[in-house]
């Protein structure tokens, strides 16, 4: 069972603001899920490989070369605060 | 026209009996009378749809038509198009105009097809009612009082309600087979790999496919031809020889075992869903199809593995909707930490957000041997399973959902028991095979029920196949809702 408090750490984790009033739903929501994942516990899986892909297929490589256009002002006419060619975010170092 | 099949749509427009511009102007007409009703389209931009319907003409003019020329295909509103709005059904992006097209609206725009508009869904594909969506719930052409399925319900909706011949989906947990099999329509994921997802707004990487849905098999084969293909762009995305789907309809049912799971016939499926089943694998039989009791043990851990794996994926996809470069920033914060939080918080719906955390805690630190690792070992053990099946059998068959399209609201409060009614679908994206659902009769409150047939890894053309000759000989899926023939 997650406390109130593991629920908001794993909020501020995710970066996700949780308001007081929202804080007591998310916590029976969240051990609601949890309570469900939990039957995976009991199975016996020792030996077993963990599986990601169906096919066990690995990445591709391809040669270390540039492949797409220069697009930088399409793509940054989207972004909330640009200068200069610059993603603008508030200020980190003082 | 508007009930027509693509072939029907294909030789009208060939014989110029109808321009791809009139064809498109119908269908836009269509959706400005019902959608309403429906809310089953976010974006409609009917200018930039008559000009590729414009373009479209001007191709079959000069003789060099494909099978999808002129013919308009609604996208899920995940799905890039270059200049069109794509939202994934979020706050979060609900002003965001994509600069590139996705691969498969690449294919579909060189196969000549015209963009009819883009579809509602559950918000980052998160949801099975469609009721997670940020511009609204989309509502079920057969009873508009209840959920058309989710996550591609929009698309779902749009094609029972002829408001577009065909649409596209994603199918992450089982979301386009369950709206398929509530409104009555004939819907296919593909073999993990088969289709490219560049371009496609990301969920859960290892399950997310996409895939066409539309009224028959027949006019999925013709999506499939377009829509699959290697695309070096999607490092996931498998160099396969694609076969020719439609070509292949005629392979029929006589001779195929189709394998039938024990666990999926039990006291969970509902007695109103079971009875068309059950008369759908006599149909089945009756063309020359064998049936053989198969097992599938693990099958019951499905959901539980589910919900680590794609929450955790997820949470890890998600973490680019920061502020910075995209999507929805709030308009005040304290500081850099301050403004992801505020603008998560404001962008997100409740059920991301759940899923987001739930992710975040099974990735964290001390938690994820017991979970994730855990998760991807019984993942393995539930693709054995179908692999052991499959040495029996050529298809596997039961229900998609078990039961017919619920109430709006009766599930909205409690996201377990909306989890455990995917019961069905989960395993086969798991084990990342091909599955498809397709209308085999009605159940309680005269609402569609549809059969899921599950192939083989690259089996595509043989599950086409045997649904095409299943439709060959019953009417299901030319049934109508009532207030959209």
């Amino acid at each position: 069972m997650l406390s109130r408090d593991q629920v908001l750490r794993i909020a501020r984790l995710a970066r996700i603001e949780v308001a007081d009033s929202e804080a007591a739903a998310l916590e029976r929501e969240l051990n609601g899920i949890l309570e469900l994942v939990g039957r995976m516990a009991a199975v016996d899986t020792g030996g077993v490989e963990p599986m990601s892909h169906p096919e066990d297929a690995g990445q591709r490589l391809r040669e270390d070369r540039v492949t797409d256009e220069d697009r930088r002002e399409a793509f940054q006419a989207a972004a909330p605060q640009v200068e200069d060619g610059l993603y603008l975010v508030p200020k980190v170092i003082e | 026209m508007h009930r027509a099949s693509l072939r029907e749509l294909r030789v009208e427009l060939a014989a110029k009996r109808i321009s791809a511009v009139e064809l498109a102007r119908a269908f836009l007409a269509r959706i400005e009378r019902c959608n309403a009703r429906l809310n089953a389209f976010i974006t409609v931009d009917a200018e930039a749809t008559l000009a590729q319907a414009r373009a479209a003409d001007e191709r079959i003019a000069r003789g060099d038509a494909r099978p999808l020329t002129g013919i308009p295909v609604a996208h899920k509103d995940l799905f890039c198009a270059r200049g069109w709005r794509t939202t994934c059904g979020s706050r979060m992006l609900a002003n965001w105009i994509a600069p590139y097209d996705a691969h498969v609206v690449e294919r579909f725009a060189a196969e000549g097809a015209v963009l009819l508009g883009k579809t509602n869904m559950d918000e980052f594909a998160m949801g099975s009612s469609n009721e997670t969506s940020h511009f609204g719930p989309v509502r079920n052409p057969w009873d508009t009082d209840a959920v058309p399925g989710g996550s591609s319900g929009g698309s779902a909706a749009a094609v029972a309600a002829a408001l577009a011949p065909a649409a596209t989906g994603t199918d992450t947990g089982g979301s386009i087979r369950q709206p398929a099999s509530f409104t009555g329509i004939s819907g296919l994921r593909p073999t993990y790999g088969r289709v490219s997802r560049y371009g496609m707004v990301a969920f859960a990487s290892s399950l997310d496919q996409g895939g066409p849905m539309a009224k028959s098999a027949e006019d999925l084969a013709i999506l499939l031809d377009a829509m699959a293909g290697f695309d070096p762009r999607d490092s996931t995305c498998m160099d396969r020889p694609k076969g020719d789907y439609a070509a292949a309809l005629g392979g029929g049912v006589k001779g195929l075992t189709i394998g039938l799971p024990r666990e999926y016939f039990t006291e969970d499926l509902a007695a109103d869903v079971a009875a068309p089943i059950l008369a759908a694998i006599e149909e089945l039989k009756k063309l020359g199809a064998k049936t053989v009791e198969v097992s599938l043990p693990n099958q019951h851990l499905s959901v539980p593995v589910y919900y680590v794996i794609a929450p955790a994926e997820a949470s890890s996809n998600l973490a680019r909707y920061d502020g910075v470069r995209y999507g929805h920033r709030a308009p005040e914060y304290a500081d850099l930490d301050d403004m992801y939080s505020k603008t998560r918080a404001q962008g997100f719906g409740a059920e991301v957000k759940r899923r987001i955390m739930i992710g975040t805690y099974v990735l964290s630190h001390g938690y994820y041997d017991a979970y994730y690792l855990q998760a991807q070992r019984i993942r393995r053990l539930i693709a054995r399973d179908f692999t052991e099946a499959f040495a029996k059998c050529d298809l596997i068959a039961g229900p998609a959902a078990p039961s017919v399209a619920y109430r709006l609201g009766a599930k909205k409060d409690d996201p377990v028991q909306m989890y455990l009614d995917d019961l069905y679908t989960i395993p086969i994206n798991l084990a990342g095979l091909p599955g498809m659902s397709i209308p085999c009769g009605f159940g309680a409150r005269g609402l569609p029920v549809g059969l899921q047939v599950v192939g083989n890894y690259w089996d595509e053309a043989r599950m086409l196949a045997a649904a095409h000759a299943f439709q060959q000989a019953t009417d299901w899926h030319t049934r109508v809702p009532r207030g959209f023939d």
